[in-house]
């Protein structure tokens, strides 16, 4: 593909992107809102623009195990789900990082039953939050395809060997059709080198994968995944400042916009992130000193780019797309409320939880949001979290 | 070299890629049919294995026993991993991106692991049509947790969820027809098998092995902790349940039934229950109604052989 701007709905953008970066293995089951990707996929295999196994498998559980075997043999795998489909393939989620297996998902973050939605939300990505996969999210098509190339590349790093989980907002992002730049497949061939993988299954080279450990065993296994995974920091980094170097695009760990003479920010993750920024504008307008925060690396959690971006604000207003039940509010505000501990001159945390199973949050929303969530913080109402727009009749 | 059978065992491959040192029980069938179905496939193997007995007395971490390479995920995907490591192989081979070579890919399992839990993930591995081999080990149990009775346990047997006791005969189910299952996926071999006849197990698995797609073997492997019976007596109750036709060693190529064994004197059942400490309890008339079962199934599977 030679480098164009095309007018394209996000989620084909993501399997063109697949396509691009020469995967070996597709496995495929159908979910609302990922089907798109995995649909197209199918048609570019079929008419034999990517040569590649395509596996339509007859459940997630299947379709994240088949890409632990492919993987695990050396080949390039992707797959792509969402909510009930990556609650089916929780179990071997968790081993595919174990096994520490560049395997490259796109999750269509959605809602999770009960009550049956299809509607965005994160909740199905933060039951998997502690699954030992990078995580990043994305705000755009734009990022979405350029994040493709960015997880292959760090996932299969011979110093990071770990799944890559490139999150999306369900219909917001995939079913969005925008202007998106396509690089040229030479260019992602310099960026993404073919991959070699040590240690995949071959009998010239016989072993064992996936054995089972004693009491005496464990503990170690899991402090080298942790290892593993906060190691893998800086391969990110490096992997968007040669992406910026190629193409110009830059990005972050942690993404601000007007923080630098802010009083507080609004903190967000996926495209929450974008409505933000204009709800700032107007109220900078209007002379609130206000600025966002956008946490793009969810896992490894960077915390020292947090602080950074969050040193000398007053308030922190975290906007949640999930609740921890019965816990202590949002996932998010939780892990930032955790990073601000005992730190000198920590800004007051509010958490704000919104847009569940995709309900509407508009830019009034966020300055409502915004507003109120200042006026709480200063009079210390900083308990527990507020459902935004809940009804009560 | 059509048969095996007929050649001595000196032909048999001599180098072992299931390594003594495992931590199997006395006396279990199951390890040794693994033994065997490693020989029969060679050293160009990839094998995927389900959480259970043989998973487990197999791989403690530091060690292994395994000469091929051998990956274990979970309990209910083997088929599908071994899926995948086909379709990952097959791709990277016609993309000139590692060399061609003809390599086995076999997923394994136990009766629980194929017929209850993994039975949706073998289905689909089947009837997607990858080039692979699924061994099921049949001990007529949940081993690895403790004898739990699985679909897959016979009529009559006493597990620790199907006990006998004063309301309950044990097991109140007839065992899945898994292999009739596998034929039902229209795919090219399937045929059952038992460690007590390795010469038998092995021609099959080497033919499974040789055809070109899906293959199911559904081996007996007798279990003498399950089956409560000497650790010394495994090999002979293997004979003992095939010549007493309870479990029939036969055949399915592209769909035509043919025997490969037949006793020469049949058995009755009787014989084969007695001394087995999960079918203790049994009264003359439930053996004489296993009989019946028993003679009925073989009737049928003997007519499908005749009509091919
Ligand atoms: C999802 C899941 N459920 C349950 C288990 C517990 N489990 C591990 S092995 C096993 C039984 C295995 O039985 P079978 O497949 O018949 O093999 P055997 O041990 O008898 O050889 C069970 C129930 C598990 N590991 N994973
Ligand atoms: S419990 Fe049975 S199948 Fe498991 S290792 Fe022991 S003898 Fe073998």
């Amino acid at each position: 593909m030679a480098k164009e701007r095309k007018g394209i709905e996000v989620s084909l953008a993501i399997s063109e992107a697949v396509c691009q970066a020469d995967v070996d293995v597709v496995s495929a089951y159908p979910i609302t809102p990922q089907t798109h990707i995995v649909e197209h996929l199918s048609e570019l295999v079929a008419d034999g623009h990517l040569d590649a196994e395509f596996v339509p498998v007859e459940s997630e559980h299947s379709a994240m195990s088949v890409c632990v075997g492919s993987s695990a043999v050396g080949a390039r795998s992707f797959t792509s789900t969402s909510s009930q489909g990556l609650a089916l393939m929780a179990e071997i989620f968790f081993i595919t990082s174990s096994l520490r297996l560049p395997v490259v998902m796109a999750l269509a973050n959605r809602s999770l039953s009960g009550p049956l939605s299809i509607w965005n939300d994160h909740t199905d990505t933060m039951m998997v939050r502690d699954a030992g996969w990078i995580h990043v999210f994305v705000d755009n098509g734009q990022e979405a395809y350029d994040h493709i190339f960015w997880a292959f590349r760090v996932a299969e790093d011979k110093g990071v060997r770990l799944p890559v989980a490139v999150n999306l907002d369900g219909f917001i992002m995939t079913h969005m059709i925008e202007p998106i730049d396509f690089e040229d497949t030479e260019l992602i061939k310099k960026y993404l080198p073919p991959h070699r993988m040590e240690g995949a299954l071959h009998p010239d080279n016989p072993l064992s994968m996936g054995c089972f450990a004693m009491p005496e065993m464990y503990t170690e296994t899991q402090a080298a995944r942790d290892h593993a995974l906060l190691n893998s920091y800086p391969v990110c980094l490096k992997a968007w400042d040669e992406w910026a170097a190629l193409t110009g695009r830059k990005y972050l760990p942690i993404e601000t916009y007007r923080t630098e003479d802010a009083e507080y920010c609004i903190v967000t993750m996926g495209s929450f992130g974008e409505t933000a920024m204009n709800a700032i504008d107007e109220l900078r307008a209007e002379g609130e000193k206000v600025g966002g925060i956008r946490i793009r690396l969810w896992r490894p959690f960077p915390f020292d780019d947090f602080f950074r971006a969050a040193a000398g604000k007053k308030y922190l207003i975290v906007l949640d797309r999930a609740i921890s039940f019965g816990g202590p509010g949002g996932p998010v505000a939780l892990e930032v409320r955790n990073a601000l501990y005992k730190k000198t001159k920590a800004p007051t945390v509010v958490d704000y939880v919104a847009g569940l199973a995709g309900r509407d949050v508009a830019v009034n929303d966020f300055k409502k949001i915004i507003l109120e969530g200042k006026a709480k913080a200063e009079k210390g109402k900083t308990k527990g979290y507020t459902l935004y727009g809940l009804r009560s009749s | 070299m059509e048969k095996f059978s007929v050649f001595s065992s000196r032909l048999v491959e001599k180098a072992e890629f299931f390594t003594s040192g495992h931590r199997a029980c006395q006396g279990c069938a199951e390890a040794l049919a693994v033994r065997h179905v490693l020989k029969a496939l060679g050293r160009d193997t990839i094998v995927a294995m389900s959480t259970g007995c043989m998973e487990i007395i197999s791989s403690p971490l530091p060690t292994t026993a395994w000469k091929v390479p051998w990956i274990h995920v979970a309990f209910e995907n083997s088929s599908a991993v071994a899926s995948g490591c086909e379709s990952g192989m097959k791709a990277m081979m016609r993309k000139g991106k590692i060399p061609k070579k003809k390599i086995n890919f076999v997923g394994m399992g136990g009766d629980g692991a194929t017929a209850d839990i993994g039975m949706g993930q073998l289905s689909g591995a089947l009837e997607r049509g990858h080039d692979m081999i699924y061994v099921c080990y049949d001990n007529e149990a949940y081993m690895n947790t403790g004898i739990q009775r699985s679909s897959e346990t016979p009529w009559g047997a006493s597990t620790t969820t199907s006990p006998a006791g004063r309301k309950s005969i044990g097991q109140h189910t007839q065992k899945k027809d898994m292999p009739k299952i596998a034929v039902a996926h229209h795919i090219p071999y399937v045929a059952t098998a038992c460690s007590s006849f390795p010469f038998d197990l092995m021609e099959k698995v080497k033919k499974a092995s040789e055809i070109e797609g899906p293959a199911y073997v559904h081996v007996m492997s007798v279990c003498p902790t399950g089956w409560r019976i000497p650790t010394e007596e495994a090999i002979k109750y293997g004979r003992l349940i095939v010549d007493s036709c309870v479990f029939p060693l036969f055949e399915v190529v592209n769909g035509k039934y043919s025997m490969t064994y037949k006793p020469e004197k049949i058995l009755p059942v009787a014989e084969y229950i007695k001394g087995q400490g999960r079918f203790r309890h049994l009264t003359p008339q439930m053996i004489e109604e296993i009989q019946e079962h028993t003679t009925r199934e073989y009737e049928k599977i003997l007519k499908m052989c005749e009509e091919g």
